[in-house]
């Protein structure tokens, strides 16, 4: 359940970013999560209700997109989705380590007033 | 109604373009101006970076940071006790212990001749950079040839965090299903090196060698493959041989040597 330690951090974050706005109110944030970021968004949703509990950002929405991961074969020169967490190569059915996406963990945008 | 300011808008969430509203004496006020801010920050950021001053430190002292990550109960400590009585006379190894409660395995360490510095990370359920920084500086000052970090005992939430090692070492034990690798993707995709513990009861358990190995293949195939026991010693000294081949080349590419499976279709080796 590091998904509270995660979205404590986050809201770090954006309680920095609304001060620095003068701000009284977090509307809404956004996240991007990738499918190999070790995150599940369903434990983030609940993690969001508890951090923000008695701040400013308690009403606030919390909005999760979703990374796919994105492999790269060098072989083929391709980048594509995998299928499963079998990272292979549609084409020449090699198996590839070469990571593009899927990783990320971001706060993109969150509004304010 | 909206939600920001109360006023009487429908079908509207948060209202962007408030009139100027009257409060209760009938003054105007003017509400509050909507700000999107657009971040693009990493949550991360925090912990890469002291990652990062951990992983500078460890290069400028020369220590091989070796983080091992597992399910609890898979032979972190015992694997790292077996390493420092068979290294004693060679290596000055340091550890960092993280459990969420008890100093027993530092205590099981010291016993051991490794100087460990135990982490209680109290509920947290995985070690971060800063954690690992703060439990460095309690260390003694040695010239540490290898410094184990050994996380909480998870094959989850340690994943995401950096410490700043050089090596990361994801530990399967025979007793814990073939499918592991399957079951935990993310984990096994980090790791750099993958040790199979506990070889020893493998026949007892019915530990299925080849489905286990081909499970790996699939998932991790960036890995190197050691089989051992820590109880026994078995297949310990190619471990070794890696991790001395990692100390002679802090600063290069992770060695893959001759005696080691590295886990690509058509170069796995059997033994």
């Amino acid at each position: 359940m590091h998904e509270v330690s995660l979205m404590q951090t986050t809201l770090d974050i954006v309680l920095d970013h609304a001060a620095q706005q003068g701000a009284q109110h977090i509307h809404w944030i956004k996240l991007r999560v990738g499918e190999l970021s070790g995150v599940i968004p369903e434990a983030l949703t609940l993690a969001f209700e508890i951090v923000t509990a008695g701040t400013m950002a308690a009403n606030a929405r919390l909005e999760v997109e979703t990374v796919p991961v994105m492999c790269h074969c060098s072989a083929c020169d391709l980048d594509f989705q995998p299928t499963s967490w079998v990272y292979v190569c549609p084409t020449c059915h090699q198996f590839t380590t070469d990571l593009r996406q899927g990783r990320e963990l971001e706060l993109t945008e969150m509004e304010v007033s | 109604m909206c939600e920001d300011c109360g006023c009487s808008a429908e079908s509207v969430r948060i209202h962007q373009n408030h009139d100027p509203q009257l409060n209760q004496a009938g003054t105007r006020i003017e509400a509050p101006s909507v700000h999107h801010l657009d971040l693009h920050a990493k949550i991360l950021e925090h912990n890469d970076r002291i990652a990062n001053q951990n992983r500078v430190l460890f290069q400028n002292q020369g220590w091989l940071a070796v983080n091992m990550l597992s399910s609890p109960g898979s032979g972190k400590t015992a694997l790292i006790e077996r390493l420092a009585q068979d290294q004693r006379n060679d290596w000055q190894i340091g550890a960092i212990v993280g459990d969420l409660a008890t100093d027993n395995d530092a205590h099981r360490l010291g016993h051991a001749g490794v100087s460990a510095v135990q982490i209680t990370t109290g509920t947290a359920c995985h070690l971060e950079a800063s954690m690992v920084s703060h439990a460095l500086s309690k260390l003694p000052p040695k010239p540490w040839d290898l410094l184990v970090i050994e996380n909480v005992g998870n094959l989850v939430c340690p994943a995401a965090f950096d410490l700043g090692e050089q090596i990361r070492v994801v530990i399967l034990s025979v007793t814990e299903g073939e499918d592991k690798p399957q079951k935990y993707p993310a984990m096994f995709k980090s790791a750099q090196v993958v040790l199979i513990n506990k070889t020893d009861i493998a026949e007892a358990v019915g530990w299925q060698r080849d489905l286990a190995i081909a499970n790996l293949q699939q998932i991790a195939p960036q890995a190197t493959l050691f089989e051992v026991s820590a109880r026994t010693g078995a297949g310990m000294d190619a471990w070794y041989a890696y991790l001395d081949q990692c100390r002679q080349d802090l600063n290069g590419p992770s060695p893959r040597p001759q005696n080691s499976q590295v886990l690509q279709i058509g170069r796995l080796s059997s033994n």
